[in-house]
């Protein structure tokens, strides 16, 4: 697939095509509408309520905008407007036309938004109903399987299914197989029945292998829905009295070169194949109570720059696939990010602060699964504290300038509370006790910094950074670093630090973002399914894939 | 085990008698289907004696024995068309390999859910025009009525011996669920929409078994030719008893024609006021019944471009229309085909690959085999020496199924507004008004050789009985 025009991940409701947004109460209602006719490329058309990556952005959009614009909404139910079609999945067309990159790129945010359904709910009490109203296949099963129940229309022909291998040569790559097994607990047997059969399962089958929670009538259905969507709000505790707080367009500068938002940076230089994200700390006066945060609404710091951080990520992820290397930098005043963390901890069960500190949690974890490589630069002038140090520990290796003669101006990172579980990874871990193991003793150390402003070599000590070249050493010891880096094998890289990010505790998620991904990306680049005979390329024409039968 | 005397109740030449996996499902089933016909079928009719035709073997004296029986006793058989030996499959992928005996693993899903979409529209039109009976314009059209229904349950029959032959326990759970499904209903609807609309007067079952049992003969046709041999010679079977439902059709709608032109030439006119005023359809009425049922027809065969029909062709389980006459390689690889697409609210030709235009192949097959009844009907208007012709629409024409639904398109085949839809619709469709006036002429006619006034009687009668033959007997 053609990258001609930038991908934008930016939009609005009134810019959708493919979804609806309605609210009632504690409930709003995502419907899928998708309009064939206004795929991201051309080449294909969306028909059944097929999706393509610009069907998940705009998805990707309400679910936020209900997090932010609407904390009376206990419970989302997404349903389609279709008759007799819930989703059939991703638009195999898309992926047939699409390049390796594409595909990878298209399911790794795919999956963060599927994870971010389940992140809400488990963090925030935002509770998601499936409302499975029609044929149910592949992608739209998935999506379905990432809310907390789902309730299938039992109208004797309205399946659910995961028909990627017996139909496609590939595998329900968006977390349809994990979620099967770790979240559903279907027995494997009956999972390898389901996941062999294209039609799928339907009515009070697909209920007693596990596939759905509930089945109801088509005339029972809508009121079934609601009644189960009410009984998932009652255990959410989300505001009937908050003020939502509207999310407007990002100020963002796009040059050809750089990326410009007003708490985010990213520049380019395409000769060394990097980019530099600068991060800056909050400026003048912050918010100090519930009544200032509310005030400031969207122009807070912690929600304005998880934004900006998080659309610059998504933008460089897809747009910018030759900058195989991001140096990550933060600027500005170490004690204001300090006096943000307080802040943050001290009303993080307010439902405003908790859903930016989730938005953060998530902003910072696509980092953890973004196929670059993550150097940190720690520099004068840099505030790598708390929240933002987490920045830091997200990156494969940190380089920490060490000024022995000048304590002042030497540069100085810290720990603060919210380095400890506010922000944890997808395996539910802190990073620092990500980077420890969880080991006693360096716990024990790290805890006991908390507060305290720690030069390289104290950080080193520590174990915090990588490496704390002085004056002398830094320019070249960074720059052959970087250099050395960027000439390895790109795909190489990404195998070896997706395995050493991920280095201890497996969860459901780590197995979608580990296992299955890494199975799928085989099997997508395999003959089997991408060759002239592929499955996947002669899906739709009448012909017949044609396997080497060779196992591997 | 068995209850049931095989060949007695159920005429077969499937080796019913020997063959237990059957017999397992057929017990099983069986009662099922009964209590269905007594729910379902024909409204108030299950004492009635019913002069009908029953096939008992597939032989020529075999196919069609005519006695008075009564519905629930008919005998529902099961009837594949004698094994042509050596089948070779003629078309696809597996061209010139052997046609298979029984169903390839690799094809199992596919197979089953055309088996499951055609049974399913058997019963359906049976729950589609269960009321009809209570509105009869004569016992000579009520028993034509009936002889379809218990053609369409037998048909029925074809596709459930299919699944519990061939598809194992997934086999029998479908049968038990095209049981279980119910025309209109909104909790266990039929599979095709077309198939949940009722049939609420004589008119539209006429126009149905003209227009819509004609995409039945298609759909069977093109399942005829399938590399799966016991599908091949079942749908080849049935073939025979579609004829009888389009001939119920095409004669219905001809004698209701003869009706009104006799009717024109009486009274000298062809204000359809008047015509009303004495008691039969008006032309105009009629052609809008056509243009309704045609249009919701050729809904029938599907999208312009898909790639199930792709599916379905080349790997052998889905022929085109009379296959085996074409000339050409068989495998349509790099073909292309004309559709006419709707975009950017045009009607526009398009050339895409043969394969997945074959929806559409198999449509403009069906439109040309309506077009040719169409005009045995203006033929009957030339002899009345009337200046009317019916015509079909324009293929774009009130459809909601493919590219063409995004527009509104005249009979004429215009690309028309919105506004001017609305405007004219009552023009091309049947209106409320028009449906209340058919329905107003519904009156139950029994007595032997008595017609309803809007339609004339036929020329002869069933197997050679009199026209005023006691064709239902109501007990």
């Amino acid at each position: 697939m053609s990258q001609d025009t930038p991908v934008d991940y930016q939009t609005s409701p009134a810019q959708y095509h493919h979804w609806k947004l309605s609210f009632d109460g504690p409930l709003a209602t995502l419907t899928a509408d998708v309009d064939e006719n206004a795929g991201l490329r051309d080449g294909y058309k969306l028909k059944l309520n097929s999706y393509d990556l610009g069907v998940d952005i705009e998805l990707h959009d309400a679910v936020n905008r209900i997090r932010f614009e609407h904390p009376e909404v206990r419970t989302v139910v997404v349903t389609s407007a279709k008759e007799k079609v819930f989703c059939s999945g991703a638009n195999i067309f898309m992926l047939g036309l699409s390049s390796h990159a594409w595909k990878v790129n298209f399911c790794k945010f795919t999956n963060e938004t599927r994870n971010g359904l389940e992140d809400s709910s488990r963090h925030s009490g935002l509770k998601f109903l499936a409302a499975v109203n029609g044929s149910c296949a592949g992608g739209g099963y998935e999506l379905a399987l990432s809310c907390d129940e789902i309730v299938l229309v039992d109208d004797r022909s309205s399946a659910v299914s995961l028909p990627e291998v017996p139909l496609l040569g590939v595998l329900p790559g968006t977390g349809g197989l994990t979620r099967l097994t770790d979240k559903r607990r279907v027995r494997h047997d009956l999972a390898d029945v389901f996941c062999t059969t294209n039609e799928g399962v339907r009515g009070q089958k697909a209920k007693d292998w596990r596939l759905v929670d509930d089945i109801a009538k088509p005339a029972q259905f809508a009121a079934r829905v609601k009644e189960r969507a009410l009984a998932l709000a009652a255990q959410s505790d989300r505001p009937a009295d908050g003020k939502g707080v509207a999310l407007p367009p990002l100020s963002r500068a796009v040059e050809a070169d750089a990326l410009r938002y007003t708490h985010v940076t990213v520049e380019m230089d395409r000769a060394r194949r990097t980019a530099t994200f600068t991060v800056h700390a909050p400026q003048g006066a912050q918010p100090a109570d519930i009544a200032a945060i509310e005030a400031a609404a969207a122009v807070w710091y912690p929600l304005a720059m998880a934004r900006e951080l998080d659309d610059a990520i998504l933008w460089m992820r897809t747009n910018e696939l030759e900058l195989g290397t991001w140096l990550i930098k933060t600027s500005g005043d170490a004690a204001a990010v300090q006096a943000l963390d307080a802040s943050l901890l001290a009303h993080a069960s307010h439902w405003l602060v908790r859903e930016t500190i989730g938005l953060m949690r998530r902003c910072f974890a696509r980092l953890d699964v973004s196929s670059r490589s993550l150097f940190a630069l720690i520099e004068p002038g840099s505030c790598f504290v708390g929240s933002l140090l987490e920045l830091a520990l997200a990156c494969d290796r940190s380089y920490m300038l060490m000024l022995p003669d000048d304590a002042a101006a030497t540069p100085k990172i810290g720990l603060t509370e919210a380095n400890f579980g506010l922000l944890p990874m997808v395996t539910g871990e802190a990073r620092v006790a990500r980077r420890f193991y969880d080991e006693a003793a360096p716990m024990a150390a790290a805890r006991g910094a908390i507060g305290q402003l720690l030069d390289a070599d104290a950080a080193l000590a520590l174990g915090l950074v990588t490496s704390n070249p002085d004056d002398i050493d830094w320019a070249d010891e960074v720059r052959i670093a970087i250099e050395e880096r960027v000439a390895m094998s790109p795909d190489a890289l990404t195998g070896m630090e997706a395995n050493l990010r991920f280095n201890g505790r497996e969860n459901m998620m780590t197995r979608v973002f580990s296992r299955l991904t890494a199975w799928q990306n085989w099997i997508f680049q395999r003959p089997n399914a991408v060759g002239d005979k592929g499955a996947l390329k002669v899906y739709g024409k009448g012909e017949k894939a044609a396997f080497d039968w060779r196992r591997v | 085990m068995s209850s049931i005397n095989y060949s007695e109740k159920i005429p077969n030449n499937v080796d019913l008698s020997a063959d237990r996996t059957l017999q397992r499902a057929l017990e099983q089933w069986q009662p099922n289907y009964l209590q269905w016909w007594r729910d379902m079928g024909p409204d108030g009719s299950l004492d009635f004696d019913v002069y009908l035709r029953t096939a008992v073997s597939v032989d020529p004296q075999g196919w069609a024995q005519f006695d008075h029986v009564k519905m629930p006793d008919y005998r529902w058989g099961i009837f594949l068309n004698p094994a042509e030996q050596d089948r070779k499959i003629h078309f696809g992928d597996h061209k010139g390999e052997a046609a298979w005996q029984d169903v390839p693993g690799e094809h199992r899903a596919n197979l089953r859910r055309i088996i499951v979409t055609q049974g399913d529209t058997e019963p359906a039109s049976v729950e589609q025009q269960r009321h009809l009976g209570l509105t009869c314009p004569s016992q000579y059209d009520l028993r034509n009525l009936f002889q379809v229904n218990v053609e369409e349950g037998r048909h029925l029959w074809a596709m459930v011996y299919l699944l519990h032959k061939h598809f194992g326990r997934d086999g029998r759970e479908e049968a038990e669920a095209l049981l279980e499904r119910r025309s209109g209903d909104e909790d266990t609807p039929r599979i095709l929409q077309a198939f949940n609309e009722p049939t609420p007067d004589w008119l539209s079952f006429f126009m149905f078994t003209y227009f819509t049992d004609r995409d039945g003969k298609f759909q069977l046709c093109a399942l005829a030719e399938s590399s799966f041999d016991p599908l091949a010679r079942t749908t080849k079977f049935m073939l025979t008893e579609e004829a009888h439902h389009m001939f119920v059709g095409e004669s219905g709608v001809s004698r209701i024609i003869q009706r009104t032109c006799q009717a024109m030439n009486e009274l000298k006119t062809d204000d359809p006021a008047r015509l009303r005023a004495a008691g039969v359809i008006d032309l105009p009425t009629l052609q809008r019944y056509l243009n309704f049922h045609f249009s919701v027809t050729i809904d029938l065969f599907g999208a312009d471009e898909s790639s199930n029909a792709a599916t379905f062709y080349s790997s052998g389980l889905k022929g085109r229309y009379e296959e085996g006459k074409r000339t050409d390689d068989h495998q349509l690889r790099g073909l292309t085909y004309t559709v006419l697409k709707g975009e950017d609210g045009r009607l526009v030709e398009k050339e895409v690959p043969m394969l997945n235009a074959l929806n559409e192949v198999l449509r403009d097959d069906y439109i040309k085999d309506s077009v040719a009844g169409v005009e045995r009907w203006n033929k009957v208007i030339d002899k009345a020496g009337i200046p009317f012709r019916l015509t079909t629409p324009h293929k774009a024409f009130h459809r909601n199924i493919g590219s063409q639904a995004s527009l509104k398109v005249a009979p004429d085949g215009r690309v028309i507004t919105q506004a001017e839809w609305a405007a004219r619709v009552d023009d091309w469709l049947p209106s409320a008004t028009d449906r209340a006036f058919v329905t107003s002429l519904m009156g139950r006619v029994v007595e032997p050789g008595k017609f309803a006034n809007w339609i004339a009687p036929p020329m002869i009668g069933i197997n050679r009985q009199p026209v005023d033959f006691e064709y239902v007997r109501f007990n």
